[in-house]
């Protein structure tokens, strides 16, 4: 789960860590209310959405005034904003943070990270922190240090001193320093969190630490420890459609084709989308019916697909296992149908666990459906229903 | 032979008591799998699905002579079930729990490195040699023995697989899901060695899918002994819907390996076979075993 700017400052604030002061606001007067209250005469204005690249998409803006906050405000809230990790569809701006602006004498990069493939938990630091750093990474105008922080224990003192070291930080900043580290290496075990990312962590002329802006990521598995977490969701402006799915045992994220997907298993359905593709076909969204789904899941989830009017027809790719066999989904589509009522093309290609079981399913919903013997054959079947052939 | 499993596998059950313990085991022993008790803390000295249950690891191995562990523990405890087995020394663990938090699996992982346990998943179908031994929570019918391996991150492309191979004629030697967490235990590059080092698998089938970077370890290897068998390959999510993303960290640490046609370059220039589409599998690996004998 990610989390916003503004939740994940107040985690780390909580912890320790220092953070701008400032005000979450969701009209442009609450904006200029909050500016009035910090009474300083430089005050970011922050676009909250979940994803980076705002200050490059003019998302972040720096101003003077109470009067020009609620001016820059007003020009973020309501917009989508698009940044270069957004996507093209962007994200609406529901709230802006208003903040003091920090004076850096430094700005840093740092971030702690689950490293999958070394199995530990990371620091990665770079002595210049920056949004366009990824390609001064790759022009090698800037490079990353690394410590390993194991399954989150303390690092031995001195291997703190020598990443302050290699950032070139002067030996009057390394004590504030190896306290930083030690408060992120605890918010970071827990709050089950597999990214922490202050981008820049500046230094300011007391000789302060504070997270100008900080990225955090939970992981969604460890949730059911988090409930405080959980309640932190109401918060996102998350699309309606994935936030039903998520509800349901679904995954599912939208596209933008025109086939609607249904598969069981994530591999499955990334090789279903190969396979629309090699076809010259696209989807409308990927959804994988987790193990757990019950039918009235998987109805709720196929209601999702009939009600999108960008669907021309729905592909349904299932290889029943132990967990899921493919009567559950039979039910769930067959309910989806009668539900909404909506006539468009429905291929199946049922195999494995009661496939022969789901087919009577369908006779009894008394649902069509064009009844596919493989993968392939289906996939072509629901690319041309989708171009409008006759099938 | 097999890998992992043969007829000789006693397997007891960390959460037998629970929904899925009880009805994973059931169908198990009826498949023909030696299960020879059960672990649930608290529980020891009962009985369940005629079997005894115990309240340690360490103990129901002692007492049953059991030499593999099958975890149908939920992800709150499925973390310590893991390390219970794996500090009581059990030779074979298969996690089929799925969404263990990722914390959890550092620990598990770091208890791995003290030890000689092999540990396959968590978030894992399990292990089957069909006619032999299942252990895991895969649906039987198309499989057939024979001597092709499978080794995949994803349980429904297996399945997938599995049937292929046998509509081609074929059948499968042992299928391992060696689990589709990013942090697990054994590796594709483990389990191939597994499958070299077997004399009834001629042929090899690696599913692999985009994230992480351990197709191009498997390649990596690969390219060093150039195996006497062939090998197939299948990475799939060429095409997968791109995530909006949060941050910089992540794409330092993913860099280009978890793309899917990095992968796919890296196995053939490491002499795999790469399957065309998901739905060639069967034909590509028939046509290839084929040109090899």
């Amino acid at each position: 789960m990610k989390l916003h700017e503004f939740q994940s400052k107040a985690l780390l604030s909580a912890r320790g860590v220092n953070v701008p002061e400032g005000r979450v606001a969701l009209t442009p007067g609450e904006a200029r209310e909050a500016a009035e209250a910090l009474g300083v005469d430089r005050i970011a204005v922050k676009s909250q959405v979940l994803a980076g690249g705002r200050g490059l998409a003019g998302g972040v803006r720096l101003v003077s005034s109470a009067g020009d906050v609620e001016a820059a405000a007003a020009s973020m809230l309501g917009r989508t904003l698009i940044t270069e990790q957004t996507g093209p569809a962007g994200c609406r701006v529901n709230r802006v943070l208003i903040e003091t602006a920090v004076r850096p004498v430094r700005s840093l990069y740092l971030s702690l990270l689950v490293d999958a493939a070394r199995a530990e938990i990371a620091i990665l630091a770079g002595a210049e922190g920056s949004e366009d750093i990824e390609q001064r990474l790759q022009s090698g105008e800037t490079r990353l240090e690394r410590l390993s922080l194991g399954t989150g224990d303390a690092p031995e003192k001195a291997a703190v001193t020598g990443l302050a070291q290699r950032l070139g930080l002067g030996s009057g900043l390394h004590s504030a320093f190896a306290s930083l580290v030690d408060q992120l290496r605890l918010a970071f075990v827990e709050l089950d969190a597999t990214l922490i990312e202050l981008n820049p962590l500046v230094v300011t002329e007391e000789g302060k630490f504070v997270a100008v802006d900080v990225k955090m990521i939970i992981d969604d598995n460890a949730l059911f420890r988090h409930p405080e977490l959980v309640a932190l969701r109401e918060e996102h402006d998350g699309d309606e459609t994935e936030l039903v799915a998520q509800n349901r045992r679904l995954n599912y994220l939208r596209m933008d084709g025109n086939i609607g997907l249904a598969v069981n298993g994530a591999g499955l359905g990334l090789a279903t989308l190969d396979m629309v593709r090699a076809a010259n076909g696209s989807a409308a969204n990927f959804m994988d019916i987790r193990t757990t789904a019950t039918s009235l899941d998987v109805a709720h989830g196929f209601t999702l697909l009939l009600n999108n009017p960008a669907v021309r027809s729905i592909l349904v790719n299932v290889h029943g296992g132990g967990m899921q066999p493919c009567d559950t989904i039979a039910d769930g589509l067959g309910i989806a149908m009668r539900r909404t009522g909506r006539t468009c093309p429905v291929v199946v290609r049922l195999a494995g666990n009661n496939a022969e079981y789901a087919r009577f399913r369908f006779a009894n919903f008394g649902c069509k459906v064009i009844d596919c013997p493989d993968m392939w054959t289906a996939v072509n079947r629901a690319v041309s229903a989708a171009h409008g052939e006759r099938s | 032979m097999t890998i992992l499993v043969d007829q000789n596998t006693r397997v007891i059950c960390q959460g037998m008591t629970g929904w899925a313990g009880t009805h994973y085991s059931a169908a198990m022993m009826e498949y023909g799998t030696r299960i020879v008790g059960g672990v649930t803390p608290g529980k020891g000295g009962t009985y369940h699905l005629n079997l005894p249950v115990f309240d340690e690891v360490a103990e129901a191995m002692k007492e049953t002579g059991a030499n593999a562990s099958m975890i149908f523990v939920p992800p709150e405890n499925a973390a310590a079930a893991m390390i219970e087995a794996i500090e009581a020394g059990m030779p074979l663990v298969v996690a089929l729990t799925e969404r263990v938090p990722v914390q959890d699996m550092l620990r598990v992982r770091a208890a791995l490195k003290q030890s000689s346990t092999v540990l396959v998943g968590p978030n894992s179908q399990g292990i089957l040699s069909p006619g032999v031994c299942k252990i895991g929570v895969m649906a039987t019918g198309s499989e057939r023995k024979g001597h092709v391996g499978i080794l995949s991150r994803s349980a429904s492309l297996t399945s997938e697989v599995i049937a292929q191979v046998s509509a081609a004629g074929l059948g499968q030697s042992t299928t391992v899901g060696i689990g589709g967490d990013a942090i697990h235990g054994l590796s594709m590059r483990d389990c191939m060695e597994l499958f070299l080092a077997d004399d009834d698998t001629r042929g090899v089938i690696a599913i692999g899918e985009i994230g992480g970077s351990e197709e191009q370890e498997l390649a990596e290897f690969l390219a060093g002994i150039k195996p006497g068998i062939p090998v197939v390959g299948l990475v799939v999510g060429r095409y997968a819907p791109t995530e909006r993303r949060m941050g910089h960290a992540g794409a330092f640490a993913q860099s280009a390996a978890s793309d899917a046609g990095n992968k796919i370059s890296a196995l053939k220039d490491a002499g795999v076979i790469i399957a065309q589409s998901p739905h060639l599998v069967g034909e590509t690996i028939r046509e290839a075993m084929a040109a090899a004998a």
